[in-house]
């Protein structure tokens, strides 16, 4: 493949995210202002005049008709203002930066705790089809899909927080204060968070594999000569590596929305525990860049995505 | 041993170890009392019984049959590429003096590619997508012989040179997807040539392509057998084409072989009444007057084979002594039917 093509199908995945930006961020605005009760009472205060109440409104633009509200926040976000929080008045993008690190760290050592186990299992059982290896592995593999991380998460803690005391239970540190810290407050949340990782990756990975393994073109292979282990490291891989990284890129983003009650679980102050405060306590203003940032990194990843489909795959273009 | 590494990798050169072929040299490829039935959960089902044939060395030998007879599972089978679990394999594959149905499967691995070669129906699934044209030809090499990637490289150009692909230093970085089904069985049968195997098993190379290209890959086929001494194998239901190509025909009917004769003598002259009624329902090669003649009723299913001669239920020429089990018979040297009756019936043949 061509420089200039791989150039064009960035820029043309960068064109295509602008209105997934816009819409989903319009989308959660609007639904925002769905929600029953108003910001403005909250922040009046009890017993607060309508006078005061009007007052509030009008000192953060809530009076103003609902698209030049969202144009206004539009305007501001692209020029990397997210505004401030209602509550707090801390500007939105500080909070992020604040919480966003715990949860990347959670999701990305869950991610590749997901890879480092999943991936050789998949290629255990695939290799070893039908054999009591297979039946071990696709056993773990409904398992974990079938454990609620929640669960798994008050498991984890109770033993080896609580009954070994090896790991703290709660709390998250800084990967710039203590590298080790960060690390051991976030592995047991990590670990919860990968259980239906490795599971989906075992799966997809035996799945697509088998799938291959049974294919016309590898009984080419063999014909050819070629040895099991040639044909299932050389061939075989390289044909499902783009429905692996189909896996990875889905399972990246579904990992990010479960750290939200993982991050309950290990009351670690992440970007879950941002959204839902705010959430319940109508600071839209937070809970709207939170979702853009989300937003963000998912277009961001499933970019990056489409670049490796290509580098991958010779016939997607 | 001389191996193809001392030779020039640019022209057709005869497979190693062989002196030219002559007439009633020992058989390349001897098969005796092949049976192969697979493990269902019915039980075993039988696939082929009973097959015996042998190919001598430059040969080129038709096998033909219709769908399901058992003609590409016999080619499969050969080269021991049947499911492990499933496949039961009994008799002798002599290659060489080898046993190939018993040989160790690292031992089989070597002669599969290097001392027999396949190719196959389906040229679109049968190549790897995700790998070049001159990688995966460069791979059948290097999978026997010690070469870099360059000299891998330089042999797989002139392998796509050798099979008439134009250009072949660009197409050889080519994926199979950027190629026409035609060139894909180009690149198969270069990739299967590449390490000058003293066999070829051609599985219906022809029945996925367009009317015109099945010619020239045909002719491709014959001239490179030609040229470089290699036996063919041609599994196909086209029997224009064995017409054509091949020097030997074995017809196969119901995972058995009825027939096995020079083609001159199998098309004009069939012992078997089967034979004759495939020739009979040519368009081609029958006579131009009336209806196409056909042949009543079906195949026998698998799980529920007549007695005695599996083509009795539908055979015109069927007698009391069809009901017992059919060996193959000697009509003529060389012309084996299994037919009770091969001897007394005189049966109608192509007009050619």
């Amino acid at each position: 493949m061509s420089l200039s093509s791989k150039s064009a199908v960035i820029g043309r995945r960068l064109v295509q995210a602008v209105p997934v930006l816009v819409l989903s961020t319009f989308i959660v605005f609007a639904l925002l202002k769905l929600v029953p009760g108003d910001v403005a009472v909250t922040l009046a205060g009890d017993n607060a005049s309508d006078a005061r109440i009007a007052e509030i409104r009008h000192l953060y633009g809530l009076d103003q008709p609902f698209l030049v509200q969202y144009g206004a926040w539009l305007w501001k976000a692209l020029h990397g203002d997210l505004s401030h929080s209602l509550l707090s008045s801390e500007a939105v993008v500080a909070s992020i930066a604040r919480c966003l690190p715990h949860t990347l760290l959670v999701v990305v050592l869950a991610m590749a705790l997901a890879l480092l186990i999943g991936i050789p299992l998949g290629i255990a059982a695939a290799s070893r089809q039908d054999s009591w290896l297979d039946g071990l592995v696709m056993t773990i593999a409904s398992l974990g899909v079938a454990v609620p991380n929640f669960w798994l998460g008050m498991l984890l803690v109770a033993l080896f927080a609580l009954d070994l005391n090896w790991l703290p239970a709660t709390g998250a540190v800084s990967l710039s204060q203590s590298v080790g810290g960060a690390l051991s407050h976030a592995i047991l949340p990590a670990c919860a968070l990968a259980a239906g990782g490795i599971a989906e990756v075992a799966r997809q990975l035996r799945s697509s594999l088998v799938e291959i393994l049974h294919s016309q073109q590898v009984r080419t292979l063999h014909a050819k000569g070629l040895s099991p282990s040639a044909i299932l490291w050389r061939h075989g891989l390289k044909n499902v590596s783009v429905n692996l990284l189909t896996v990875i890129s889905l399972l990246f983003n579904r990992l990010l929305a479960a750290t939200v009650v993982v991050e309950a679980v290990f009351a670690i102050p992440g970007m879950g525990g941002l959204i839902v405060n705010a959430a319940i306590h109508r600071d839209f203003p937070v809970v709207q860049g939170v979702v853009f940032v989300m937003v963000l990194i998912v277009v961001a990843i499933n970019l990056v995505t489409d670049i490796l489909y290509n580098l991958l795959d010779p016939r997607i273009a | 041993m001389a191996g193809p590494a001392d030779m020039p990798a640019a022209t057709l050169t005869p497979p190693r170890d062989r002196p030219a072929a002559s007439a009633g040299a020992r058989a390349l490829l001897e098969v005796r009392a092949l049976s192969l039935s697979f493990a269902t959960s019915d039980g075993d089902l039988n696939v082929i019984r009973d097959v015996s044939f042998s190919v001598a060395p430059g040969e080129r030998v038709g096998i033909v049959g219709e769908s399901g007879c058992g003609k590409t599972v016999t080619g499969l089978a050969l080269l021991r590429l049947l499911p492990a679990r499933s496949a039961r394999l009994s008799g002798e594959i002599r290659f060489e003096g080898q046993d190939l149905a018993t040989l160790p499967e690292r031992q089989m691995r070597a002669v599969r590619g290097r001392d027999i070669a396949m190719i196959f129906q389906e040229p679109m699934s049968a190549l790897d997508p995700v790998f070049t044209v001159g990688d995966q030809i460069g791979e059948a090499y290097r999978a026997h012989f010690p070469a870099d990637r360059r000299e891998a490289r330089a042999r797989a150009i002139a392998a796509l040179a050798e099979v008439g692909i134009p250009a072949p230093e660009r197409r050889c970085d080519d994926y199979p997807h950027q190629l026409s089904g035609g060139m894909r069985q180009r690149v198969m049968i270069a990739m299967a040539l590449i390490c000058r195997p003293k066999l070829l098993i051609a599985d219906e190379p022809t029945t996925a392509l367009d009317v015109t290209v099945q010619s020239q890959i045909t002719d491709l086929l014959q001239r490179l057998s030609e040229a470089t001494g290699t036996a063919l194998l041609f599994i196909t239901h086209d029997l224009g084409v064995v017409a054509e190509t091949c020097t030997r025909m074995i017809t196969m009917y119901a995972g058995e072989v009825v027939e096995d004769a020079p083609v001159d003598a199998a098309l004009t002259r069939p012992g078997h009444p089967y034979t004759s009624g495939l020739l009979r329902s040519l368009p081609g090669l029958s006579a131009r007057r009336g209806a196409l003649p056909s042949i009543p009723g079906r195949v026998p299913s698998l799980l529920a084979m007549p007695p005695g001669c599996r083509f009795q239920p539908r055979c015109g020429h069927a007698a009391v002594n069809c009901a017992s089990a059919q060996p193959l018979v000697e009509r003529a040297p060389s012309h084996r039917v299994r037919c009770c009756r091969a001897r007394e019936l005189t049966l109608p043949g192509a007009v050619r």
